[in-house]
């Protein structure tokens, strides 16, 4: 949330000049059999949902039991991953190579079944029909904000109580790779387990029991006020329904807190690897810088950065000042006869240019944040639809 | 050119991540004001990114003038200028502010904000918080004297959420059938879905020549058309430039360029170069044709779906404040602005 964000002062070494980051080995981090978690996140945009994947293949390739959890893949990337089906269960990827027993399975999250799965494992049948058929209930568990970021987590927490991990060649996974949802506040569910303790033991809630727990006692100048205002605003039988969905929520709550505790303890844990995935823009570079400030302020397990879709400087070097100077030499001087060649030349100052700036950008964030380990992914011409781009990617990751 | 929208007064920018619609709607925001006219541009994701583009303070919640045209336009004679202002819109305070203009709730709003009521309307409820940002943005487009000598506007843009939530978000009636049959919130959200099914109301998608943004456009679309919602024009922002003429193109593909007549003409040019040079070149050539060929086929998808699109070239330096002018003018040169 941006009122998180204005609360977290910047993090970095103070006085530092920029000596370029150490690289983020992947094939070590895949291979470190003791790593067991790998959280992709980052903005939207920015190529999260196909490093997942290739980093999930690659392990896979490389003899671990893998799942990964992706939140919303484009279309032709999930048909060739066999994810089409929002169903929740993780399904055997075909076509992997696997190597040393590894294997990969894949699914699509499905935050509406998580959520209701959550509130039928916590309340009685009877209750849990009453919090599903709740028209507040539908409209927070469907709802996009907030909730997508609560339940990845959530499934990243079933998906490991039900690998048992640790008990050798036993366990159903011994790596899990999950994507991160493409919103602003992707790290909402480091704040999980605050905002529920500090809605359950809010006065709000007490505000909406009232009724149901006899009001007397709590009755005050400010209490009349807001029920008053909150019935003139909602209608008695919204606001009926909302004490319900509240009365009911609060019988759940106390399993909804203790998990969220839980999945932020196995975050904190050295088994899990956090990456942050940046495009070479600045935005997207601010949002990282973020991202690792806010990781590692609540002192979660940071491995590195990965940047998508750099241009990268190739062969022999020209400056984009000289190749801009020299097309311009050539169409004076030659007229049309030379066109090719300055055409050329232009091409490469623009692509001279980008280069220039995407070197700054990265060499400005190692000097804010030289710890992080990072990866610098090279654009593809097309886009990744089939195991053999994720491969690619992967290779690309790993440095080759 | 005249604008091809001359009738609408709200123009909602959405697009997938990163194709950059803060930026576009930015530009068209300077582009319509461009006219003489007074824009609001309204931001939702708590970014703080128009600031950051226009080099100005962070936002506050209020209505803030960040941009004005120049007193003495080109071609002579003496012109109001138009502005663009812009506002940051945070929903605990559109809630407060709702409370105080609707309800007259001053001090009962302050004691909702007390009792966790205000946090849980925005933050635990996420369809009411959507509700109340598409509130603030109807308000400013539909000023009534509830909101008493606030500033009218001839145009809205909104920097809106990501196309794949675009519908959701505009969809307000939807999001609060669920919650309100009867009563004021439902009837307001009726009154917010009449402006945005109307024709003063166009949504634009912002994309790039790649796949998943293009297929994403056109999913998007169909969503809104299915929600009646009024698509406005795609915009395709950062087009690769077309330094290679086209017949060159093909070639430059199949490594067929003619290697010895560039390194005479690097000669020429007075480039002291290896072979080297050329062949990063001819790579650099062939790559480029590659990426070319896919967006051509791309434009072609996008020349598919019915919509008037405009195009808007990358700027390699990155975009500041000249580069926002720049790419104004070229949205209004093209009939968007």
């Amino acid at each position: 949330m941006t009122t998180a964000r204005r609360s977290h002062p910047r993090v970095g070494p103070l006085a530092a000049k920029a000596a370029g980051a150490p690289v983020l080995d992947v094939d070590a981090l895949l291979e470190d059999r003791t790593t067991h978690i790998i959280v992709c996140c980052g903005s939207g945009g920015v190529g999260k949902t196909t490093t997942s994947a290739a980093l999930a293949l690659r392990a896979a390739e490389r003899g671990r039991k893998v799942v990964v959890l992706t939140i919303d893949p484009a279309r032709r990337l999930a048909q060739s991953m066999g994810i089409e089906q929002l169903d929740n269960t993780p399904r055997p990827v075909t076509g992997v190579a696997s190597a040393d027993g590894g294997r990969l399975d894949a699914m699509m999250l499905d935050m509406k079944r998580t959520f209701d799965e959550v509130v039928e494992s916590q309340a009685s049948p009877e209750k849990a029909r009453q919090i599903l058929s709740n028209p507040f209930y539908i409209a927070l568990s469907s709802s996009f904000a907030g909730t997508q970021e609560y339940m990845a987590m959530e499934k990243l927490g079933q998906l490991y109580r039900d690998a048992h991990i640790g008990n050798g060649t036993a366990g159903r996974y011994d790596l899990i790779v999950v994507d991160t949802p493409p919103s602003r506040s992707a790290l909402d569910f480091l704040d999980a387990p605050e905002r529920l303790s500090s809605f359950l033991d809010g006065r709000f809630i007490r505000l909406m029991l009232a009724p149901a727990r006899g009001p007397a006692r709590l009755m005050s100048a400010g209490f009349n006020l807001v029920t008053s205002a909150l019935t003139k605003v909602l209608g008695g039988q919204v606001l009926r329904d909302l004490q319900t969905f509240v009365a009911a929520l609060d019988t759940v709550f106390g399993g909804f807190r203790q998990r969220a505790q839980q999945t932020y303890a196995l975050l904190q844990a050295d088994q899990t690897a956090f990456l942050v995935v940046a495009a070479p823009e600045p935005d997207a570079m601010r949002e990282a810088a973020y991202f690792v400030e806010r990781l590692s302020g609540d002192r979660m397990p940071l491995r590195g950065l990965v940047v998508n879709r750099s241009t990268l400087a190739e062969g022999e070097e020209l400056s984009a000042a000289a190749a801009e100077a020299a097309a311009e030499r050539l169409e004076t001087q030659r007229d049309g006869a030379a066109a090719v060649t300055a055409g050329l030349l232009r091409l490469h100052a623009d692509r001279a240019l980008l280069v220039e700036r995407q070197d700054q950008l990265r060499t400005r964030f190692a000097a804010a944040h030289p710890h992080v380990a990072t990866a610098v992914v090279p654009a593809l011409a097309g886009d990744v639809h089939d195991l053999d781009g994720l491969r690619e990617i992967g290779t690309l990751l790993a440095g080759g | 050119m005249t604008s091809d929208w001359p009738r609408v007064q709200l123009h909602v920018v959405t697009g997938k991540g990163g194709t950059g619609k803060s930026t576009v709607a930015a530009a068209l925001a300077l582009g319509l004001a461009s006219h003489g006219k007074n824009v609001l541009l309204c931001e939702v994701e708590g970014r703080q990114g128009v600031a950051r583009m226009f080099d100005v303070d962070p936002l506050p919640y209020a209505e803030t003038r960040i941009a004005t045209g120049l007193r003495w336009a080109e071609g002579g004679g003496d012109r109001t200028p138009g502005s663009v202002y812009a506002l940051h819109i945070d929903p605990e305070q559109a809630l407060l502010e709702y409370l105080r203009m609707y309800y007259k709730l001053g001090p009962a709003g302050r004691a909702l904000d007390r009792f966790g009521v205000v946090e849980f309307a925005t933050t635990i409820a996420p369809g009411v918080r959507d509700v109340l940002l598409t509130g603030k943005v109807f308000e400013a487009v539909q000023r009534n004297t509830r909101n008493r000598g606030a500033r009218q506007y001839d145009a809205v843009v909104l920097d809106a959420p990501p196309t794949g939530r675009i519908t959701s978000f505009l969809n307000v009636s939807e999001s609060v059938a669920g919650l309100a049959k009867v009563g004021p919130i439902k009837h307001q959200a009726d009154t917010m879905m009449t402006l945005f099914r109307s024709p003063r109301t166009a949504v634009h998608l912002v994309t790039l020549l790649e796949e998943m943004p293009v297929q994403e456009t056109a999913d998007g679309i169909a969503e809104l058309r299915a929600a009646r919602l009024p698509v406005g024009g795609v915009v395709v922002n950062q087009v690769r430039p077309r330094d290679l003429p086209d017949e060159a193109l093909d070639a430059a593909r199949t490594g067929s360029l003619d290697r010895s007549s560039v390194e005479g003409d690097l000669k020429h040019a007075g480039i002291e170069s290896g072979a080297g040079l050329v062949d990063t070149l001819l790579d650099e050539a062939r790559e480029y044709a590659e990426r070319r060929a896919l967006e051509d086929a791309q434009r072609a998808v996008v020349g598919g779906l019915g919509v008037p699109a405009y195009e808007l070239e990358r700027l390699a330096g990155g975009v500041d404040i000249g580069g926002l002018y720049e790419l104004a003018a070229d949205l209004k040169e093209q009939g968007l602005a």
